[in-house]
């Protein structure tokens, strides 16, 4: 079976502020260092451990410009055979949607593994959609997963603090939380192997997805830092004194007692 | 017709106060654009009642909808979408309104703005504030679709005062789809505490408790005489003082409450992303240039094993 990954290249999540474009209407990436969406690693994880469970090809998929493709690279040397990397800028969600679905039609994948969330648009919407155009279902904020090949079973932490199990059959969406596994190191072997793998390039066109279908409609501008907030105040006194003041603050300033 | 739909969402028939916080949102905003609010909600809840907080009419999909099914949810939404002629959807970005709703999305050819942190009428158009890049970077965003769904992260308003009359409802019909999805197991957790992401107010603990049973024996009886849920630092859970369900921060819970107050916690940038919109930020903490601070109120510097029982009992007092 071919076992499919989405992989998006991200900024590193420990960069603390970002510089914007002159219109505001992005960040400035020159600026910042891209790596894979951490959500992407428990992805990739469980697509390897499926594959040397089953068999089959691990085939990593990215939508983005030329510096998604090298991202994308960065998997070939923890359980991923191949990597496909569509040529396109990252609009919305939903046109993103269109070309990872191409691509798990055009492969033929049996299951797609992806992060729960992106750390760049913050979305959480990607798999869903691609699940819709596929006709699969999906399961998302994935905590367990096992499969026979043929069906499989699942964790999902569906919110206050509640997790249930489902089973279902194959073809599905699954979308990774933290704690889904625990993804491997990259080997030194492994890394020199996957030297030698291939991500070959492929645009819309080829996908047969059109300019129409890539039209974004949603739109993102004036990119800005989170508002200010007012400066904060360190409260004085004892332990005792402090406390009784703090409570005060809450209660009678902030009103929020 | 075109106008604004509201996701009410509900436990057996109880709403989430993101019902009322979204009908009021949505009734300003359809003052501003010249658009009807109509409420909708999926199974057995008396949704007319959302007519206190601004809503002109309401709908609701009945049937058994006990069990969460990411499908059926996005097909009664949708039928609801079809039957209101609704152009804006709002709803909670809750588990539900991040699973299925993208689907709708997808299936309307929808625009769909997840999280968002502010709604205003702009040049007779919906705009959206939303936090990107786990909060570190905000962004206007607008749909050009015909209709547009969009997520709010819950308290982003505050409750509102009701005072509206009850609306008549009227039953939209959506015929149950096969969902190949079942649930075979639902592990509820043992304590009954609001869902971090809905709660009011929090106390996180940090690395700084060293055993559970401190955790346990310092943050939670502050959490009690607070009325507060108790969330952690990852540190906190990784040592397993506290349950990964309580870890608030970028690949914890993100959280949107009146009053947070981070105990012995440094305020890590990865925290940071999961706590950073709360409107009062309390720290306490023995170290005076630890990042947290820069983003408190109000902060005491000293021993957390000092500070939080003195505060419990100043609480106890007031
Ligand atoms: C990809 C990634 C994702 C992450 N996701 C998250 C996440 O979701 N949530 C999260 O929280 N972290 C996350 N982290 C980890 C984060 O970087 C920090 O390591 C973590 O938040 C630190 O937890 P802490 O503040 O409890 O511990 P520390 O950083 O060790 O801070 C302890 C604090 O307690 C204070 N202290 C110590 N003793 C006392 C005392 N007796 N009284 C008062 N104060 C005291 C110290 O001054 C210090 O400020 C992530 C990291 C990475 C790389
Ligand atoms: N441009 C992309 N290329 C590959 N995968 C993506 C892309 N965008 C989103 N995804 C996948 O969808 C998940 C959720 O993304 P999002 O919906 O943007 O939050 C990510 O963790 C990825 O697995």
């Amino acid at each position: 079976m071919k076992i499919g990954v989405c992989v998006k290249s991200t900024p590193d999540t420990a960069i603390t502020r970002f510089k914007y474009t002159s219109g505001n209407d992005g960040i400035d990436a020159a600026q910042v260092k891209f790596t894979v969406n951490p959500y992407d690693e428990f992805a990739v994880e469980e697509a390897a451990r499926m594959k040397e469970a089953h068999g089959g090809e691990v085939v990593a998929v990215t939508v983005g410009d030329a510096g998604a493709g090298k991202v994308l690279r960065e998997t070939l040397a923890v359980g991923v055979d191949r990597g496909v990397h569509v040529d396109a800028v990252n609009t919305d969600s939903l046109a993103t949607a269109r070309l990872l679905a191409a691509v798990a039609r055009s492969e033929g994948f049996g299951v797609l593994f992806c992060g729960k969330v992106a750390v760049d648009d913050q979305a959480s919407a990607v798999p869903a959609m691609v699940a819709e155009l596929l006709g699969w279902p999906h399961v998302s904020v994935v905590t367990a997963f096992s499969t026979d090949g043929a069906t499989f079973t699942a964790s999902r932490a569906v919110g206050g603090g509640v997790e249930e199990v489902v089973t279902g059959a194959l073809p599905v969406v699954i979308t990774a939380e933290r704690g889904l596994n625990e993804p491997r190191y990259q080997k030194l072997k492994d890394i020199m192997a996957a030297k030698k793998k291939v991500v070959g390039v492929v645009t819309p066109e080829s996908l047969g997805v059109s300019a129409a279908d890539l039209a974004p409609v949603v739109t993102f501008s004036a990119y800005a830092d989170p508002p200010e907030r007012p400066k904060g105040r360190v409260i004085p006194g004892d332990a005792a004194e402090a406390a009784r003041e703090l409570v005060r603050l809450l209660r009678d300033e902030a009103k929020v007692l | 017709m075109s106008g604004i739909l509201v996701l009410a969402e509900h436990d057996g028939g109880v709403f989430r106060k993101t019902a009322a916080e979204l009908v009021a949102k949505a009734a300003s905003l359809g003052a501003s654009l010249g658009l009807d609010v109509t409420v909708g909600t999926i199974g057995d809840a008396p949704v007319g009642s959302l007519g206190a907080y601004g809503a002109q009419r309401a709908v609701r999909v009945s049937g058994d909808f006990g069990a969460y099914s990411t499908l059926q949810t996005a097909g009664a939404v949708a039928a609801m979408i079809d039957a209101v002629g609704a152009s804006i959807v709002l709803a909670p970005a809750s588990y539900a309104g991040k699973d299925a709703l993208p689907r709708v999305a997808a299936r309307l050819g929808a625009g769909f703005v997840a999280d968002c942190t502010d709604l205003r009428a702009d040049g007779g158009a919906l705009v959206a504030r939303r936090p990107m890049y786990s909060g570190k970077a905000y962004v206007d965003a607008r749909v050009s679709a015909a209709i547009g769904i969009f997520t709010v992260r819950p308290n982003s308003f505050g409750a509102p005062a009701g005072g509206g009359a009850e609306v008549a409802v009227t039953e939209v019909a959506f015929a149950a789809v096969a969902d190949p999805i079942t649930v075979v197991e639902s592990r509820v957790p043992e304590s009954q505490a609001v869902d971090l992401t809905e709660a009011d107010r929090i106390v996180s603990g940090g690395r700084s408790l060293g055993s559970k049973e401190r955790f346990d024996e310092v943050i939670r009886p502050l959490g009690a005489a607070l009325g507060a849920t108790v969330g952690a630092s990852r540190a906190a859970v990784d040592a397993h003082y506290a349950p990964h369900g309580e870890q608030v921060g970028q690949t914890g819970k993100t959280v949107n409450p009146q009053l947070y107050v981070a105990v012995g916690i440094s305020g890590a940038i990865q925290h940071l992303a999961g706590m950073r919109t709360s409107r009062v930020i309390v720290a306490i903490n023995k170290d005076a240039t630890a990042p947290i601070m820069e983003h408190a109120a109000y902060a005491i510097v000293g021993d957390l094993f000092e500070v939080v029982p003195a505060l419990v009992e100043a609480l106890k007092e007031a």
